[in-house]
C-alpha cells in the first residue's frame, strides 16, 4: 500500500474493505432471529450479496475524487462505509474527521422552515450562533431559494432541498465532504456554482468525494477518479484517464454484454442500468436479488486486470 | 509498518470507533446552542399547524387532567380520603406528563431524525437532549398552572415553593438518563415504540397519579413500601408536598435522597449506554 510518503497528508485510508449484505430470499433483510428460524424451516434461505470486494485507496488533502461506475457497482456503499453508516465485513477505514455526506432525498427537518433548517444545520455542524448569523445570508444566497426560505422544508421540491442541503453542509469548511449524486437534481446554474464550491473546499485543504454519472462534472471538479465495478476497484488515477477508460468500457460493451448490441452508444452522462441487483440495498427492498456474486466473479469484465495503484502524485 | 500504524501516525481514526467519553461530552457541550434551538423550533413547529397553536401545550394536559378527574375521581371514587382532589390530581397528571412524553417521544429521537443523522456529522446525543429540553419548555407553563390551582384551593406561595426548582432539576436529570436509554434501544429494536406506551401507562396507573398510595393501601402495606422507592411516585409525592398544605403533605426527607440517587444513577447509565453505540446511529443495517 502506498504509505503517506509524498508529503501530503492522508485524510482517508480505505484498506481492503469488504461489505456484505445478508438478504433473505424474499428480499427481506436478514436478522439474527432469522438465523435461528432457519433451523426450523429450511425454506427461508439467506444469501449474501457482496457489495464491495476488497477496495483499497488513500485520499489526501486537496484531493477531489470522482467516483464512477454503473448503477449498482457499489459506489454509494463505499461512500456510506466511509461515513460509517455501513459496517465493513472485513478491512478498515481510517479518516481524519467524521465526514458529512450529501445524498439525494430527505430534507433535514421537514417540518421546519428553510430558515430554521439553515440555522440548525449550521449549529449542528459546530458553528456558533454568531457565526451562523454572520453567514446566514451567504448560505441562503448560495442556495438561491430566498423566496421560499420561510416555507417548511416539506414543501420544497427535490431540487430545492438539494440546494439548501448543499448550501448548509458547505457552510463550514470541511475536512471531508461526500457528495453522492446530490447535484444531479439541481439545475445547470446551481451545478456550476456547487462545482465551484467543491473546488474551493478542495483548495482549502479539504477532501471531496463526488459520486456522479455526469462525466462533465467529474472532469470539471475532480483531479482524481476511482472507478468501481461490481464491488472491485477497476482503476484509480487522474480523472481524465479513468473517465476515458470507463467510457470506453461503457461504449465498448464488454461489461454491459447483456444489453442488446443494437443499443445506441451511451452518451457520457447517460445512466446505463445493467440488470444486476443494486449493491446498495434500498431501504424498502422489495425484489429479490436477481443474480448474485458468484456469476459476477466469473464475468471476465469484472476481473480487474490488476488493481491500479494510485499513481497520483502531488 | 502496518496501515493502522500509518493511519495513527497521520492522526486518522478508525471509522466505526467512538470518540473517548470526555471528548464526546465536550463536543456535546459545544453544541448547546444547537440543542436549545432545536428544542425551541421543534416545540413551535409541533403546534404550528394547529389553529390554537401553542395553546395546545397548555390545553392538552388540562383536558387530560379533566378526563382522569371525571373517570377516576368522580366515577370510580378514587378521590375518597383525599382532601383536595383537584390540586392533587392536577399536580399528579401534569408532572407525570413530563415523564411520559420524554419516555415515549424521546425513544424516537434518533430514529425519527434519520435524515439529519445520515447527512450531517454531529454528536448524536444532541438529539435526545434536545427532546428533553423541548419537554422541559413545555413543563414551564404547567408549573404555573399547578401553582394557580394550588392557590385556588387554599395553598399560598411560601419559600418552600422554591424547592420545586431542585425537584424539577432532578426530574429532568432522571428523564434525560431514561431518554438516552430508550433512544438507543429503539435504534436496535424498532418494535419498542409499540411497547413503550404500555410501559408508560403501567407507571401511570401504579404511581399514584389519581389515588393516594398511602391511603388506599395503608401506611405499612407492601405496596406502600414499593412506592417508597419507585422514582415516579417519589417525584409526584414531593411535588404535592411542596405545593400543597395539610398534614398529609409533609415533605418526606428521605425521598430527596432516593430521587437524587435515581436521577444521577439513571443519567450515568444513560450517558454510557448511549455513547457506547455512537457510531451505530444512522446505520441502515
Amino acid at each position: 500500500m502506498d504509505a503517506p510518503t509524498d508529503g501530503r497528508k492522508p485524510v482517508v485510508i480505505v484498506d481492503d474493505v469488504h461489505v456484505e449484505y445478508k438478504v433473505l430470499a424474499t428480499g427481506k433483510k436478514a436478522t439474527g432471529a432469522d438465523a435461528g428460524k432457519r433451523l426450523l424451516q429450511r425454506t427461508r434461505k439467506t444469501r449474501t450479496v457482496r457489495a464491495l470486494k476488497g477496495i483499497s485507496f488513500t485520499a489526501y488533502e486537496n484531493d477531489s475524487i470522482g467516483v464512477i461506475g454503473t448503477n449498482g457497482s457499489g459506489k454509494s456503499t463505499l461512500m456510506r462505509a466511509i461515513v460509517g453508516l455501513t459496517p465493513t465485513a472485513k478491512g478498515s477505514i481510517y479518516a481524519a474527521a467524521r465526514p458529512s455526506m450529501l445524498g439525494v432525498g430527505a430534507a433535514l427537518i421537514k417540518d421546519l422552515s428553510g430558515e430554521r433548517n439553515v440555522i440548525l444545520g449550521s449549529l449542528a455542524l459546530g458553528l456558533s450562533l454568531e457565526e451562523v448569523e454572520r453567514r446566514y445570508d451567504e448560505i441562503v444566497d448560495f442556495s438561491g431559494i430566498r423566496n421560499f426560505i420561510e416555507l417548511p422544508m416539506r414543501t420544497y421540491s427535490s431540487g430545492m432541498t438539494a440546494r439548501l442541503k448543499f448550501a448548509i453542509a458547505t457552510a463550514r469548511t470541511h475536512e471531508i465532504l461526500i457528495v453522492d449524486e446530490a447535484l444531479a437534481v439541481g439545475d445547470r446554474n446551481f451545478r456550476d456554482r456547487s462545482e465551484a464550491r467543491i473546488r474551493e473546499i478542495r483548495d482549502d485543504a479539504g477532501t471531496v468525494f463526488l459520486v456522479s454519472h455526469s462525466m462533465r462534472s467529474i472532469l470539471d471538479t475532480c483531479t482524481r477518479a476511482i472507478w468501481i465495478d461490481q464491488g472491485t476497484l477497476m482503476m484509480d488515477g487522474p480523472a481524465e484517464d479513468v473517465v476515458k477508460a470507463y467510457e470506453e468500457s461503457q461504449t465498448g460493451g464488454s461489461s454491459t454484454k447483456t444489453t442488446t448490441p443494437a443499443k445506441k452508444k451511451a452518451p457520457p452522462a447517460a445512466k446505463t442500468a445493467p440488470p444486476e441487483e443494486p449493491a446498495t440495498p434500498p431501504a424498502e427492498h422489495a425484489t429479490p436479488p436477481s443474480e448474485a456474486s458468484p456469476t459476477a466473479a466469473s464475468d471476465p469484465a469484472a476481473q480487474p486486470p490488476k488493481r491500479a495503484a494510485p499513481k497520483h502524485r502531488g | 509498518m502496518t496501515i493502522a500504524d500509518d493511519a495513527a501516525r497521520a492522526g486518522l481514526h478508525r471509522v466505526g470507533g467512538r470518540p473517548p467519553l470526555g471528548a464526546y461530552l465536550a463536543e456535546v457541550w459545544q453544541r448547546r446552542e444547537f440543542i436549545y434551538s432545536l428544542a425551541r423550533y421543534r416545540l413551535e413547529a409541533e403546534n404550528g399547524r394547529n389553529r390554537l397553536g401553542m395553546g395546545w401545550v397548555v390545553l392538552k394536559p388540562l383536558l387530560n387532567a379533566g378526563m382522569y378527574g371525571l373517570v377516576f375521581g368522580v366515577l370510580l371514587q378514587t378521590r375518597r380520603g383525599i382532601e383536595d382532589f383537584v390540586p392533587f390530581l392536577v399536580i399528579g397528571v401534569l408532572m407525570f406528563e413530563y415523564f411520559s412524553t420524554c419516555f415515549t417521544t424521546g425513544a424516537k429521537s434518533i430514529t425519527s431524525n434519520s435524515a439529519l443523522v445520515q447527512s450531517l456529522s454531529f454528536p448524536r446525543m444532541s438529539l435526545p437532549l434536545a427532546l428533553v429540553g423541548q419537554r422541559l419548555m413545555q413543563l414551564i407553563p404547567m408549573l404555573a398552572i399547578m401553582a394557580l390551582v394550588a392557590i385556588v384551593y387554599g395553598s399560598y406561595p411560601t419559600l418552600q415553593w422554591l424547592l420545586m426548582i431542585p425537584l424539577i432539576a432532578l426530574f429532568t436529570v432522571f428523564n434525560t438518563g431514561l431518554t438516552l436509554i430508550t433512544a438507543r434501544l429503539t435504534v436496535h429494536f424498532r418494535d419498542l415504540t409499540q411497547l413503550l406506551p404500555f410501559v408508560s401507562r403501567f407507571f401511570f396507573y401504579t404511581s399514584g397519579v389519581f389515588f393516594s398510595v398511602a391511603q388506599r393501601f395503608g401506611e405499612d402495606s407492601i405496596v406502600r413500601k414499593i412506592a417508597d422507592v419507585q422514582p415516579i411516585h417519589e417525584f409526584l409525592t414531593l411535588g404535592r408536598a411542596i405545593l400543597l398544605k395539610g398534614p398529609e403533605y409533609l415533605i418526606p426527607g428521605e425521598y430527596w435522597v432516593y430521587i437524587a440517587l435515581w436521577s444521577f444513577g439513571m443519567l450515568a447509565v444513560g450517558i454510557l449506554f448511549f455513547w457506547a453505540a455512537e457510531e451505530r446511529y444512522g446505520r441502515t443495517d
